[in-house]
Order: C-alpha cells, then structure tokens, then sequence
C-alpha cells in the first residue's frame, strides 16, 4: 500500500526523502528527460555520501554533474561519464567509487530490479574488464554473464505530464530510463511540466501507473 | 602512395558503409554509434532502412537544421535529430531489449583498434579522462551484423587493423565487416579476407599499412568511391 500523492515543492521533497548515504537513481540520457529542478534542490540541500545511479552525470558543472563539484557523491553507478571527464578524475584520484555497467545491462539492472527478478544472464561484456570476477555460465553455445538488479532508495525522475492520481505520460526521447526507475525505489518523486484531472490522460497512453509514484512536483521553468 | 585526407576519408567510410543497405527490400533496422556512423545516415537511400538510438528511438531522422529542432529529441551523441512519420519512443530497456534480442539487423561503430579476431576495442582508454561505456558491449554482442568504421592509421601513421588489440576488448569476434578509407574486409573462417580496395592503392600498399595478418579473397576488387 501506498500513501496518497502528495504534491510538494522540490526542496520539500528533497528534504523528506533524501538523507546522507541514500542511493538516488536520476532519470536522464544526455541532459534530457532529468528532473532538473529536482537536482537543482539536491545539490542547494548539500546532502552528502550520496551514491548516483543514473546513465552519465551531465556536464561537468552542469545537471548532476554540480554533486561532483559540490563534494555530495561517495559513488555512481552507471554507463557513460564521457560527457564529463571529471568523473574519471576523481575517479583516477580515488575520490569516488564508481560501477561501470554496459548501458543495456545497466537498464536491464533497473527492470529486472522493479520486476522482482534479482539477477540475469547477459551476453554484453562476457570475457572484457567490465565482467572480471563475476560469474559466468554456458547456456547452450554460448557464454553469459551474470548480472544483479539494480535498485534503489529514492528515485527523482521527469516526466511530461501526471494526472492528480500520479498517472505519468513522457516525452520523445526524454522518456529514456525514467519508467524503469519509478519501478526500482523506495519512493519515488517524478518532475512533470504539467499535472491534469485525473480522468484527461488517454489510459491506453500512461507509461508509468500511478502506484508507482509518491510525490509531484511541478516544473516552475523550462530549465535546459 | 597517396593520402586521403581525413574529411574524404570519413566521407567515403560511410558512404561505403550506407551502400551495404542498398538492397534490403525487408525493413532493416539500423543502429548508429557516434561519429563516423551518424554521417551514415546521410547516404543511405534505402526507405527499407529504419534508424533506431539506443536512448529510446526507431525511426530517427536527419539532423534538425541549426535552432530548428526540438531540444528532447537526441540521438545517443546529444545531437538534436528530427522524427521520420511513424517513428515510436520507448525505454531504455526496450531499447536493450531489441538490441539484445537480435532485432537490430546491423550495426555501425566506429573504434580505436581492430584485431585480425575480429577483436573491437572502442570503449577506454585506460585511466584517461574518459570513463564510460555506452551500449557498445551490448550492441556487438547483440545486434545481427557488426560493421566497424575507422580510419586505416592512427596520427602517427599506425595501423590500426592490428594483430592484436592492445586497448581493453569490447567484444570478441564481433567484427563482421571492417570498412577504412583504403579498404573493405570481412571476417570469415575465423579470418579477415581483404574483399576491396581504394582506386589510389595497390595490393602491395595495402598489405604495408595493415598490421594484421589478412588473405585476399578471390574475388578482390576496386572500391567504388564517390570521394
């Protein structure tokens, strides 16, 4: 069971459920289709020793690559932080921890975790670095490698539009890996342009149900 | 032997690479990695061929002119491209799900090093200021064809169809086809097999260039260029 949809601004949600240590997935591919607001608030809240799992940490000082500048991160999970190499610095320097996944793997990590399956067989990445010491098994002809769920305390992640249910539409390639982490958290705060009666979303068009979602915030600008 | 410059060299690689698609009459679904792959896109005239991005897309369309497009709408390089009529959005599993359920019929990538085992190396340069992987290890081991584009040498004039990848590995005995400005082989019988070469060469100049131990197949001939 799940406490009705609470509508709140970013600095209360941040501040209700968000803590020193939390592991936060943020939704996002390339600066788009992350709840830049929320990570706005994020950072300004100052909370440390966070763990990031998200696919890349923006732009070095740019979205959720202020955390890195801001000292909040203890470590990432992710695929791709070619968009801001002062990842691999701090990484190099020993500053944070990070878990390089293959970016199907690391989606398939955030399903399987929503899904209740706690771990798979993948071909991507059997024999490279990224799969040194984990386990392998031939099925058939070939080899795979075993990969475990991915989940999470909190997810912040940004939608197009809500009903007042919490019932969530996306938007072109902001869509990305938003619908997978709603379903891999705790609780879950989703960033959305507009919220509409309940009732005005076409249901054969919702992506993410609305059990899935805990608190609203609404967009104030169109922040890039 | 002559010098193809690199703006020629790039151009003629996914030129080469986009006429592979000519004669598809199913739907062909395309994945394209960053840099010379995305210019493949520009030459392939096919309507069979569907582009899919692996941050969520099938049916991406050309660049958006310069201020034109819609900022949310990006291909896996962060370039702001168009929708063709009956594109469709969906998550980044689905994405990896069609990747790694093999119904991606081929994809493009460009790479640092390629090995005589069809070895690929494109992921890491090793404690440089790069740290990321992308869908490269899913789409080499998922999708039906792997096409390698890279230029013949690096900077200093080394080959970089290599004997031995010495960069960490990001698939083994994925490449199926390897395109380069001055050459086309493929990987057949646990082999490479030099099937084309640039009208400004000879077999000999090839053969100086390439680390990689090769045979040339039978039927070896000029490549057809437009540059």
């Amino acid at each position: 069971m799940k406490k009705a949809i609470q509508i709140l601004t970013c600095e209360q949600a941040i501040k209700t459920m968000i803590a020193p240590h939390s592991r936060v997935m943020v939704g996002g591919f390339g600066l788009r289709g992350y709840p830049e607001a929320l990570v706005e608030a994020l950072v300004d809240s100052g909370i440390g020793e966070l763990t990031i799992i998200s696919n890349d940490l923006g732009s070095p000082g740019v979205g959720l690559g202020k955390l890195l500048t801001n000292n909040q991160l203890k470590g990432l999970v992710g695929n791709y932080y070619n968009w801001n190499p002062e990842v691999a610095y701090a990484y190099n320097e020993g500053k944070i921890t990070v878990d390089l996944l293959p970016q199907g793997t690391f989606a398939e990590g955030i399903r399987a975790a929503g899904a209740g399956i706690p771990a798979f067989y993948t071909l991507a990445g059997v024999g490279t670095e990224l799969a040194k010491g984990k386990e392998t098994r031939k099925i058939g002809e070939r080899e795979y490698v075993l990969e475990y769920s991915i989940s999470g305390d909190v997810a912040l992640i940004k939608a197009h539009k809500a009903d007042e249910l919490g019932n969530l539409v996306y938007y072109k390639t902001a869509r990305n890996f938003n619908p997978l982490m709603a379903m891999a958290c705790k609780h879950v705060i989703a960033q959305v342009d507009e919220i509409v009666p309940a009732g005005t979303l076409d249901p054969e068009c919702i992506v993410t149900p609305h059990i899935f979602v805990d608190v609203l915030v609404l967009n104030g600008g169109k922040a890039k | 032997m002559i010098q193809i410059n690199e703006e020629t060299a790039k151009e003629r690689i996914a030129r080469r690479i986009a006429a592979e698609f000519d004669s598809s009459e199913n739907r062909f679904v395309l994945n394209l990695g960053v840099g010379i792959p995305t210019m493949v896109a520009d030459y392939v005239k096919n309507s069979n061929v569907y582009i899919q991005a692996e941050n969520g897309m099938l049916g991406v369309g050309p660049l958006a002119a310069e201020g034109r497009g819609d900022w949310q709408l990006i291909n896996a390089g962060r370039q702001i491209v168009t929708q063709t009529q009956g594109c469709s959005f969906f998550d980044s599993s689905m994405s990896f799900g069609m990747i790694r359920g093999g119904h991606v019929d081929a994809t493009v990538l460009g790479a640092f090093e390629v090995d005589e085992q069809a070895n690929i190396a494109n992921w890491i340069i090793p404690n440089g200021k790069q740290l990321g992987v992308g869908g490269a290890m899913d789409l080499v081991s998922g999708a039906n064809r792997v096409i390698v584009a890279i230029q013949h040498l690096d900077r200093k004039g080394a080959s970089k169809i290599k004997h031995k990848c010495v960069l960490p590995i990001t698939g083994f005995h994925e490449a199926d086809l390897i395109v380069t400005e001055y050459a086309v082989f493929c990987y057949e019988n646990e082999q490479l097999v030099l099937k084309e070469y640039a009208p400004e060469v000879t077999l000999d100049d090839i053969l100086r260039i390439t680390e990689a131990n090769y045979v040339i197949s039978p039927a070896v001939k000029v490549m057809e260029v437009v540059v």
